[in-house]
Parts: structure tokens; sequence; C-alpha cells
């Protein structure tokens, strides 16, 4: 495998994490609500993606006396997001001494061309992506883990399907390919694009997130080939948020037992508020930031 | 014919599966590897590998996949990091009510070096030769029994402990590149 020592850190916390659900949270409380349901690790938010949404303005990284509050709370690991680009939020966090930074398009853009040099950094960083080529783009960067990008705080699954679909599709296309040509059109070293083919997937563990709201929705995740999940707004925008959050992990950890899910996803009351993407005005879908 | 399972309900369980076959290979032994979430599953191992992952999680689905008992009574038991938290009789830093297996007579602190800053690397020397210890949020084992033999030591603590059949781990040998853990793993197995 031959990585350096502090990358096989920060992608083997990410390996730790495999099969199970990470949870937005804004509180203490919900933290202890998640780490009690059996969440592998907390997101410490302001406000979930769906707040974001609604209302507007520009996003920013969350006060440090949150996410340390959120850090006290529970002895799972704990991940915050930093504005793409932002390297002084990261620093920040970082002193902290959070587990995991989510570079992330849910908050608003800081730097309109750059990504965070994340080799810099001792925490390990997670990042979005849409498909193979934003994926390898992120690594190349230093991200030790990838997520889809799906489209946060909409409750609607088809855009983290679709990335996932993309993702795939990518690798699959790979095989017939020049490496070289490959990599210069991705902007990416030749070294990192024979990795993926060599592997037949990304070389770092990739969760799905963006718009997962009920069990069903983590198990299609994880049965297209997802190590895992993030859900968002989907467990605190639920009308049960205990009783939902339990029944994601119990759906993630028995993706391909439908009886299971059967059992899980019942009497759950209502999931989240689900959102049309065509509805999203042009410009205001999450997504689309940094390529 | 040997069946060893993983126990799959989260966490490392691909690495160590490629990890347990290439033992398996080394040792010129026949058998099968397999995740395991369900009672029948279980039911039928010689042997099982509780993963790292978050000991929290795993206890808890233990209990809610209705396995619980049937991993305790597995004849032989590698856990590794979260793992060695389940196989520990007492652990502290958990949560309040967080259930362990209880099999090893371990006193265990939870991320005992502290979060992903404290994580480190670092060459150890064992009863089963060297190995790169690479600890995540690694637990810390405080005390030990006399019942049990130490195999790995880091700074003067215990980092690889055996009791009987049951073996534990607060790093990770399934991400080290030996395979020496998982050999000595399958020796228990009858």
């Amino acid at each position: 495998m031959g990585m350096e020592p502090e990358f096989k850190l920060k992608s083997g916390l990410a390996r730790m994490l495999k099969g199970g659900v990470i949870m937005d949270v804004v509180s203490p409380d919900q933290a202890r609500i998640a780490e009690k349901a059996g969440a592998v690790a907390v997101m410490a938010l302001e406000r979930v993606p769906a707040d974001i949404r609604s209302s507007g303005g520009v996003a920013r990284m969350s006060d440090p006396e949150t996410i340390k509050g959120i850090m006290d709370a529970v002895s799972i690991p704990v991940m915050a997001k930093v504005r793409i680009g932002h390297f002084a939020e990261a620093q920040i966090l970082e002193a902290l001494g959070v587990d995991y930074i989510d570079e992330s398009e849910v908050l608003t853009p800081a730097d309109p061309e750059f990504h965070v040099d994340k080799r810099e950094f001792r925490i390990p960083f997670v990042c979005g992506a849409r498909n193979l080529g934003e994926a390898l783009r992120r690594i190349n960067e230093g991200a030790a883990m990838i997520r889809t990008k799906g489209e946060a705080g909409t409750g609607n699954i088809v855009e983290a399907v679709r990335h996932i679909r993309e993702i795939k599709k990518g690798i699959e296309e790979l095989v017939k390919m020049d490496t070289r040509e490959y990599a210069e059109e991705a902007g990416v070293p030749e070294e990192l694009v024979a990795e993926a083919r060599a592997a037949g997937r990304l070389p770092v563990v990739n969760f799905a997130a963006g718009g997962i709201a009920t069990p069903a929705d983590a198990s299609l995740c994880m049965q297209m080939g997802c190590d895992g999940v993030f859900v968002g707004s989907g467990i605190f925008k639920s009308s049960a948020p205990e009783k939902m959050a339990g029944a994601i992990v119990e759906a993630v950890a028995n993706y391909r037992d439908a009886g299971k899910l059967a059992s899980v996803s019942s009497g759950l009351g209502r999931a989240m508020e689900g959102l049309e993407i065509s509805d999203i005005p042009e410009g205001q879908r999450l997504s689309e930031r940094g390529v | 014919m040997m069946k060893v399972g993983v126990l799959a309900l989260q966490g490392a369980v691909s690495e160590h599966i490629e990890y347990l076959k290439k033992a398996m290979e080394k040792l010129g032994l026949e058998g099968e590897i397999l995740e395991v979430r369900r009672r029948g599953e279980v039911r039928e191992l010689d042997g099982i590998v509780l993963p790292g992952g978050e000991s929290t999680a795993l206890s808890l689905l233990l209990r809610k996949n209705g396995i619980f008992e049937d991993v305790r009574g597995v004849g032989a038991i590698m856990g590794t990091c979260a793992g060695a938290v389940l196989l520990s009789k007492n652990i502290s830093g958990g949560v309040a009510g967080q259930e362990t297996l209880g099999l090893m007579d371990i006193g265990l602190v939870r991320n005992g070096y502290g979060g992903q800053l404290e994580s480190f690397c670092a060459p150890l020397e064992t009863s089963l030769g060297a190995i790169e210890g690479i600890f995540i949020r690694a637990p810390v084992i405080e005390s030990v029994s006399g019942g049990l033999t130490v195999l790995a030591e880091h700074l003067g603590m215990p980092v690889g402990v055996q009791q009987g059949n049951y073996l534990a781990t607060t790093f990770h040998p399934e991400l080290s590149g030996s395979t020496a853990f998982h050999e000595h793993f399958l020796k228990l197995n009858k």
C-alpha cells in the first residue's frame, strides 16, 4: 500500500466508520440521542442543511463553542464542516481537536477556485463529489474519505443516487481508457487514476450523503456499493428522531435483509418533508459548488 | 473444514476478511471466511473476529440482531480496537450502561489516548514478531489479570493480550501489512 503513516491514520479512521451512520446534530442533547441510537460519528452544526437552505444568507463554520459542547457530550468521533477553500476555518477546527473535517458545499464556498490543501493538516478531511473526476481531485488534495454530494437538505435521494452511479460509471469507463489521458482531463496524477482502476473502486472509503431520509434510502445507497451513510436533516427533521435514528442504523447494518428493513421501517412517523429538485431555483443547488 | 466469521454489523470488515484469507493460505488451512450478522450464521462458527469500528454501535447492534449471547459463545474470538473493547470485562470512558461481552479480564479505557489528533503509528516488537502498530482513537488497556499473556506492548503498556482462545489488540493488525496476528488467531480455532 506504500502510503505515508499519517495517511494510514486518516484513511484508517474512515475505514472504522464503514457500515455506519454519521448523523448531523445541532446540540449536545441531539448528539447524545445519535450516540445512543448507534451513530458511528456525529457532524456538529449550528443548523441542519434543510434550515441552511430555507434561511439563506452566508453559511459558515459553526461557533467553536457549539462544536466543543458536542465533543464533550459524546464518546464517538465528532466531525465539523468548513467552507470550501477556507483553510483558516480548518485550522480552527484542528485546534479544537475535532476528529474529521468536512469541506462542504453545504456551507457557502470561501474560495471560488481552490479547495483546502488537506495534506497540510493532521486532521483527516472528507469531501463531497458528484463524479469520479471530482472524487479523485479531492483525494489528490489530501481527502481521506469521499461522500456523494447528493442534494443536502432536500430529503430527496435522487441526486445521491445519480452521484453514486456517476462514480461507478467513471470507474467502469476507466478500464477502457488510457490512464494518462484520463489523468490529464481530470487534472490529477496518473498514479492515482491507475490505483482506482486497479482497485475497481475509489482508493478511499466512500459514503452516501445528501437526501437520505428513510431506512430504505440508506439501504438503497448501501446496496449500490456505498460504505456507509451520512444523514443530515433526515433524522432531526422527522417526527420521531430517536426512532428514525435507530431504524437507519439497523437498516445500514442489515442493508440486504428485506425482512429486517420492513420491520425497522414500520411505525416511524413522518419522515422529513421532501423537496423536488426541479423546484430549487437555478443557482441554489448546493451540489454545483466546488467541482 | 474451519469456519471463521467476521462480525459484519459495522466497521472494518473487508480488511479482516482479506487478512484472514491470506493467513489461511499461508498456514495451508482449508476453510471458509464469512461475513456474519444473524444468529444462524454465528452458531456455525469455529471462530469470530470483532472488527474495529465504534464499540457503542457494535454492542447495540449485537443486541438488536439478537446475537449478543451467540457471539459470546463462539470458541475463539479476536477483537481489534472496538473489538477489544467488546471483549473486556471492565470499561470506562464509554456511554452509561454500555454492554460488553466481558470475556477477558481486562480493564480498558475507551479512546484512552484521546481523539484523532492523538492517533499514531509505532513499530511494535511482539511475541509474534515485528508489526506496524496502527492506533486509531485507540483504547488503553489499564489492567490485566494474572491469567493473561501479553503479546505486545507499547511504552510499557499492553496493547495485545491473549486469554485462552481470546485475543485482543488495541491496534489494527488488519491494516498493518502483516498477517501474524491473524495466523495466530486461526491456530486457536478448533
